[in-house]
C-alpha cells in the first residue's frame, strides 16, 4: 500500500525536549570513537534527536508507513552550531517531498532541531525509503 | 589553520575496523535497535547475506575522519551521503574495515569543502559523500 499521497509538505508536532548530558554525548563519542572534549558533540550525534521525530513520522497510523520496509536512503546535516551538553532540544519534521520509483515511496523529511530559545542548531534532511510489498 | 586545507590536498586515509560488539555499542549509544544490526536471524529473513551496520554508523565513522583532518572535534558545518550499499559485519574477533579517504575540493573565506570516499572491502559503502568544514 502506498504511503498517504497528501503527506508532501505536512509538519509535525515537536519532538518532546530532549535533555542533551554530557554522559549521552560521551557515550555516542565512544560508540563512535571519536574524540569529546566537552564542548561539540560528534557531528551525527543529532540524529539521536531527529530519530524520535522520524520515529513518529513512521509509526502515524494514518501515513501508512510499514517500519520494517524503511530503508535509510541518504542523511545530511546542515549546522547552526555543534550540539552542546545541556542543551535542551527538539526536532520538528516536514515532508519536504514524496515521489513514486518502481513501487517505492521516496520520502525526503527534513527534521528542525532547535534549542528551548527557539533558536536553530541544526537541519536533519532524511530520504526514507518505503518498499512496496512483493518485493 | 594547516597548511594541507589547499584545494587538491589528499587528506590522510583513515582505517576503523568494525566488529558486532561495536554495532551492539553503537545501537545503544544511538536509540537504534532495528535487529537487522544484531540479528542473523533477521537480517537473512529480509533478504541481507547477515548482519549489517548501521548506516548512520558509518557515517559517524567518516565524521571521526573529518575532526582529525580538521584537528579538533566540532567543526563540521555539513555534512551528506547516501546509503549505497551494505556493511556486513561477520561474527568474528576480526569483523571488516571501513576505509574513509578524503579530497579537498574548494576553500573559501570560512569553510573547507572535502569530498570522501568510504569503502569496505572493494566496494564504496557511501554515495558521494561529502563536507564542509570551519575554518576556525
Amino acid at each position: 500500500m502506498p504511503v498517504d499521497q497528501s503527506l508532501a509538505g505536512r509538519t509535525f508536532a515537536p519532538t518532546d525536549s530532549y535533555a542533551v548530558s554530557r554522559e549521552k554525548i560521551l557515550e555516542f563519542a565512544e560508540a563512535t570513537g571519536s574524540a569529546y572534549d566537552g564542548q561539540g558533540a560528534p557531528a551525527t550525534f543529532p540524529i539521536v534527536i531527529a530519530f524520535a521525530a522520524m520515529n513518529a513520522l513512521m509509526k502515524d497510523p494514518d501515513v501508512g508507513i510499514a517500519l520494517h520496509r524503511v530503508v535509510h536512503g541518504e542523511q545530511r546535516f546542515v549546522y547552526t552550531r555543534p550540539v552542546l551538553a545541556g542543551d535542551r532540544l527538539t526536532a520538528t519534521l516536514t515532508v519536504d517531498s514524496l515521489r513514486q520509483i518502481g513501487g517505492a515511496d521516496i520520502i525526503g523529511t527534513r527534521s528542525e532541531i532547535a534549542d528551548d530559545s527557539g533558536a536553530h542548531v541544526c537541519t536533519a534532511f532524511a530520504t526514507l525509503v518505503h518498499r512496496g510489498e512483493d518485493r | 589553520m594547516s597548511p594541507m586545507f589547499e584545494t587538491g590536498a589528499v587528506l590522510p586515509t583513515q582505517r576503523y575496523q568494525v566488529t558486532r560488539a561495536d554495532l551492539v555499542r553503537y545501537a545503544g549509544a544511538s536509540g537504534d535497535f532495528n535487529p537487522i544490526h544484531w540479528s542473523d536471524r533477521v537480517a537473512t529473513s529480509v533478504g541481507l547475506p547477515g548482519v549489517i551496520a548501521h548506516g548512520m554508523f558509518t557515517m559517524a565513522l567518516a565524521a571521526r575522519a573529518l575532526d582529525t583532518w580538521a584537528g579538533a572535534p566540532g567543526r563540521v558545518r555539513e555534512f551528506g551521503a547516501k546509503f549505497t550499499k551494505p556493511v556486513v559485519v561477520p561474527d568474528d574477533a576480526e569483523g571488516v574495515t571501513i576505509v574513509v579517504g578524503g579530497i579537498i575540493k574548494e576553500v573559501t573565506q570560512d569553510l573547507v569543502h572535502v569530498a570522501l570516499t568510504v569503502t569496505c572491502g572493494d566496494q564504496k559503502v557511501l554515495g558521494l559523500p561529502k563536507a564542509a568544514l570551519s575554518r576556525g
